[in-house]
């Protein structure tokens, strides 16, 4: 022990100038701001690697699935029999896992079908931030009769089952494009970012710097989106990135109920493949994978950005 | 408390009157006819059609419809008829809710027991192995769709093992609603064991639980008592809230076991484009949801005696 002691002595001595130059260096890390702090959290769990590197290889597929595959999904060959065992050895290649009953490759399948989903979650959730964040601002900055009457609007949407609601909409179009369905699921699905919202922005309007801005005679909008939007943000992040999640399940879902969109996706391979349950598991296996790691992908970064936000959880 | 009731009891009715309204212009403003429904492909003559038409009051505006059967259902309790089999909508609402209560029931009861059980042993031994284990499954539960999870235990319990029936026959027969009610409690199991987890995790930190440890109370008062009372009010919202959706989550599992529910209906009507049972049905299950919302709130009372209504 005093060996060590002395050597560091004679380090710090020997050193000393420099040492003192650079002692300032830690102090910045203390006035990190929250998101700095965050990411310097984020940057050291293992939940939030793990859900970046799924998610980017998803939007790999997503943007460029000729890289992955080069067969037509929905080129089908009767010769190629449903019957026909996945051949597990031949990874990537297009009898890798299996055909369905028209003789379309799943793997195929698999691989386009995850723009639907993926286009679904992030314009879903595009638009649910920004119509439940405006209202959720608009009623917690105004407070009175304006938030009343929000507030019973968003007690409404919220009244309505989500899933019985989207399938009543989605029941009377015939072409139910990727719009479409984003449309439906955004209609019922912006109460719950509106609440989080207006509590956010009823705590933060209280706060010294917005009545500072106020004095000063900035403007409304110039208040709610510079002063206060800022300071919102962070449960709306946590909880429009785990709805991104839900709302490529909810897709699948309505998929399954035959309401869900025209052409490739995962959730109509699942229910196709769910009346050849008993004979061919794999038509249905592997896209419920697929979507399964997708979901949870989502979930996970979530999670993993909300204990980076949230200090309540340290 | 009464005051405080009453009040609550007024709010509910604009947003009643709106939910309903919602779902009537929904309805009857988009496309489609359940009338020339009935003919199938072939197509009924004008006249008839005109007839049953006017005989439904399909024929009127939205808003005189939509006054109509409100003022039916309230001063009468009449729901309408059914047009597709011609019965009053009370009577396929008999025949249908019991059922869906049934496996609503046994759902939140497996959610409650379990979700609470889960959460309390996460929560007491939080950030170790047995905490990271819990919250690692409750992520992947919520992950997988209600349809698959119901396709993955239809196949392992049902085809493969043999244990269980893959559809409901009878719905008196709680071995057969079982595993349907298993998949409509999965997801809300998972929120349920986070929220309770979550909440005992904080509450141990706080000041009198170390009281209570100080002043030598067995560990099973500290916990049962103390701590249990305090963790389980985000609890107990989450669960008021999430009978509408177990409700209303339903029409999935039912279709997938085949039961004759609410569920099952809804579904039935909204492919129809039966306007008056789905208003009817989703009518009943907003009530559900207000009134348990009401309840949840009164609750807070109970557990929490900091909170008191005027």
């Amino acid at each position: 022990m005093p060996d060590v002691t002395k050597t560091d002595i004679k380090n710090a001595v020997a050193s000393g100038p420099q040492a003192a130059l650079q002692l300032p260096e830690p102090k910045p890390e203390k006035s990190r701001s929250l998101w700095g702090d965050a990411w310097g959290d984020l940057r050291r769990s293992w939940i939030f690697i793990v859900s970046s590197v799924l998610i980017v290889i998803l939007l790999l597929i997503t943007f460029f699935p000729g890289w992955f595959t080069g067969v037509d999904p929905t080129s089908g060959d009767l010769a190629k029999h449903f019957l026909q065992k996945p051949r597990l050895g031949n990874i990537g290649s297009p009898d890798w896992l299996g055909y369905d009953q028209q003789g379309r490759s799943v793997f195929a399948r698999v691989i386009y079908g995850t723009r639907a989903s993926i286009a679904v979650g992030f314009g879903t959730t595009i638009a649910v931030t920004v119509v439940g964040g405006l209202v959720g601002m608009i009623a917690g900055y105004f407070g009175g009769i304006v938030d009343s009457v929000l507030s019973r609007l968003t007690d409404v949407f919220f009244g309505i089952p989500f899933l019985l609601g989207t399938m009543v909409v989605l029941n009377s179009f015939q072409d139910r494009t990727t719009w479409v369905v984003i449309g439906a699921l955004s209609f019922f699905g912006w109460t719950q970012i509106a609440r989080v919202m207006r509590g956010a922005v009823i705590t933060t309007k209280q706060a010294d710097y917005v009545h500072a801005a106020q004095a000063l005679g900035a403007s409304t909008p110039r208040i709610m989106f510079r002063h206060i939007l800022p300071n919102t943000l962070a449960p709306v992040i946590v909880v429009a990135t785990i709805s991104l999640g839900i709302y490529i399940s909810a897709e699948a879902t309505l998929s399954y109920l035959g309401l869900g969109l025209n052409g490739v996706s995962w959730g109509n391979d699942i229910s196709d493949g769910g009346n050849q349950i008993r004979v061919a598991q794999w038509i249905m296996l592997y896209p419920s994978i697929m979507l399964i790691i997708t979901v949870l992908a989502f979930i996970m970064l979530g999670e993993a950005v909300r204990n980076a936000l949230d200090p309540k959880m340290r | 408390m009464g005051r405080y009731v009453a009040r609550r009891l007024l709010q509910m009715i604009p947003v009643f009157i709106g939910t309903t309204l919602l779902i009537f212009l929904m309805v009857y403003a988009l496309p489609g006819d359940p009338v020339r429904g009935l003919f199938g492909d072939k197509g009924g003559s004008p006249q008839v059609i005109a007839q049953l038409r006017h005989q439904y009051g399909l024929d009127q505006p939205i808003l005189v419809q939509y006054w109509h059967y409100m003022k039916n259902m309230i001063l009468h309790g009449d729901f309408g008829t059914q047009i597709a089999s011609g019965r009053p909508v009370t009577d396929v609402l008999g025949d249908a809710f019991p059922v869906t209560l049934r496996l609503g029931a046994l759902a939140f009861v497996i959610e409650f027991v379990l979700g609470i059980a889960l959460g309390i042993t996460a929560g007491l031994r939080a950030g170790r192995v047995t905490d990271n284990a819990i919250l690692l499954v409750t992520l992947l539960l919520i992950s997988v769709p209600v349809f698959v999870l119901g396709y993955i235990l239809k196949v392992v319990f049902a085809f493969n093992l043999n244990w269980l029936p893959p559809n409901v026959n009878d719905s008196t027969n709680i071995n057969e609603l079982l595993m349907p009610a298993i998949v409509l409690a999965t997801a809300s199991l998972a929120y349920v064991t986070r929220l309770t987890r979550t909440s005992i995790a904080e509450n141990l930190r706080a000041d009198y639980i170390r009281t209570a440890i100080a002043k030598g109370l067995p560990k099973r008062r500290v916990v049962g008592v103390h701590l249990m009372r305090n963790s389980l009010i985000p609890v107990i919202t989450y669960l008021g809230t999430d009978i509408g959706a177990l409700m209303g989550g339903a029409v999935v599992t039912e279709g997938l076991f085949n039961i004759q529910g609410v569920g099952g209906t809804i579904a039935q009507s909204i492919v129809r484009r039966e306007g008056t049972t789905l208003v009817g049905l989703v009518t009943i299950l907003v009530i559900v949801y207000l009134l348990a919302n009401l309840l949840v709130d009164l609750l807070y009372a109970v557990l929490d005696p900091r909170i008191r209504y005027a």
